[in-house]
């Protein structure tokens, strides 16, 4: 579905990544756990098309595109809603701007606000509603972009462990219920456990591809899983032994 | 909290007991400086005549208002838009605020005469500037991470406009729109001063040269007052438009 090949980008000629390759196949969760700072970011802003990359490829449904700009919907740590509009029509943004049937798709956002639990909050404005809610409707609206694929750049970190947990299954639902392909950015090795079909262990400077896990556990999981106990163990020892190489 | 209240009006209140202590105390004739109890009475008992003078010169800024708006936004929207339209246009209108408007009123009595015209125009040239200004300043404070979004939802620069920049410049559009309708009133005074046969500055000439210092300050005190309406009404338009913040 998704096929990134050679990613090249420099920052004052040091590479923050080069030659990195990367398959999302349709319908898969993957998940790229790394360090904060290795450069995950620059990697979704080259694939967002916010700046270009240095060299590669990106190959969309096997069509070379130059960026996924059209083919993505995206969602970041800040939930990036304005203040200026209730929940609905915050949601309601993107099929405002696409010119799409308001009538319908206002329908659709109700649906996805009940689905989401936010039954109830439409009219509320961001600032009266909590940070989860805030992030859950950033959810509705990512989904309103009716693509695919969908980025995530860590889009739970900036809440609190217990909503976050909450909020985790709705990811998950992206996958399960709304059948979408989805290409998520963490450091929160869990997080990536629990959602992951596969994992691409990054490690910094430049941000390389330094091993892949692919999980067949059923979802939803749970940490006791003794296989991912494991796997969460020698992650976390992979990514030490990167900070003190750092270090030296 | 309370005090704190208290405070201006309190020494608003100690100001004109002293003035007018003061004008009887050292005998201080009326038409050199007025206590505060006889230019009261002449801003309300001179009314009728005062009225129709200040008609005037709201007229003048109220017009000059509305056509600084009215250019001021499609400009600064413009030079959002086109960013080597701002790079040509920048040091015009820098330089433009350079020239004192005061020194051109008497060349735009010669060109538009002592009608309303060119007291409109000298509103309006000292408007346009911070509210273009502020408003630009707006646009471009707007957080890049939505410009992204909206990017990525394929949104048209009138989308982008209606729904992102224009609510986002909001707050910073009303602070220039305040500044403009206070110096507006400066720039239409200005103009009756200079040739008019109309308005609160051309009365103030004439009471002047009367010595009829108490009118003086009665128009002085509607200007005030009208200045000061202005200003509340900037004011509570900003709070029904920018209720989010």
């Amino acid at each position: 579905m998704l096929q990134v090949s050679g990613a090249t980008k420099f920052y004052n000629r040091q590479p923050i990544f080069s030659d990195l390759d990367l398959v999302v196949d349709p319908g898969q969760f993957k998940v790229l756990v790394g360090p904060s700072g290795c450069g995950k970011s620059t990697l979704f802003d080259g694939l967002t098309g916010v700046m270009a990359l240095d060299k590669g490829m990106i190959s969309w449904k096997n069509k070379k595109v130059a960026h996924l700009g059209r083919h993505a919907a995206y969602m970041q740590q800040k939930d990036l809603l304005l203040p200026w509009f209730s929940l609905l029509d915050n949601a309601l943004l993107p099929a405002r701007t696409g010119r799409q049937d308001m009538a319908r798709m206002q329908l659709a956002a109700q649906k996805l606000f009940v689905r989401l639990g936010l039954n109830g909050y439409e009219s509320h404005y961001p600032h009266e509603v909590s940070g989860g809610m805030r992030q859950r409707c950033a959810l509705v609206r990512t989904l309103m972009f009716n693509r695919d694929l969908i980025l995530l750049d860590e889009p739970l970190s900036a809440l609190d462990a217990i909503t976050r947990r909450s909020l985790q299954s709705l990811l998950l639902l992206l996958q399960t219920e709304f059948k979408k392909t989805i290409l998520m950015i963490t450091h929160d090795i869990e997080e990536a456990l629990l959602l992951a079909d596969e994992i691409c262990l990054l490690s910094p400077q430049p941000m390389t591809i330094k091993e892949r896990f692919v999980l067949n556990q059923p979802k939803p999981r749970h940490f006791s899983n003794p296989a991912l106990v494991k796997i969460k163990a020698y992650m976390l020892e992979q990514l030490e032994k990167d900070l003190t190489c750092e270090n030296r | 909290m309370k005090t704190d209240r208290l405070i201006a009006p309190g020494l608003v209140i100690l100001i004109l007991v002293f003035w007018e202590g003061i004008t009887h105390l050292l005998e201080i004739p009326v038409f050199i400086l007025p206590p505060p109890t006889r230019i009261f009475a002449a801003a309300i008992h001179k009314a009728p005549l005062i009225l129709p003078h200040a008609a005037t010169t709201l007229s003048e800024i109220v017009l000059g208002i509305v056509l600084a708006l009215a250019t001021a936004i499609p400009l600064a929207i413009a030079m959002f838009a086109k960013p080597e339209l701002e790079k040509a246009l920048a040091p015009f209108l820098v330089a433009s605020q350079a020239i004192p408007v005061f020194a051109i009123a008497p060349l735009l009595v010669v060109w538009m005469g002592y009608g309303i015209a060119s007291k409109v125009f000298m509103a309006w040239i000292i408007i346009f500037f911070p509210i273009t200004i502020s408003l630009l300043a707006g646009f471009k404070s707007c957080d890049p991470e939505f410009r992204v979004m909206f990017r990525l939802m394929g949104a048209s620069f009138y989308d982008r406009l209606t729904l992102l920049y224009w609510p986002w410049a909001l707050p910073q559009f009303f602070a220039g729109l305040r500044v403009g309708v206070t110096v507006a009133t400066i720039g239409a005074v200005i103009g009756e001063w200079v040739g008019a046969q109309q308005g609160l500055g051309y009365l103030m000439i004439q009471s002047n040269a009367r010595l009829q210092t108490d009118l003086v300050f009665a128009a002085i005190l509607w200007l005030a007052a009208m200045g000061l309406g202005m200003w509340v009404l900037v004011g509570l338009l900003e709070k029904k438009f920018v209720q989010w913040k």
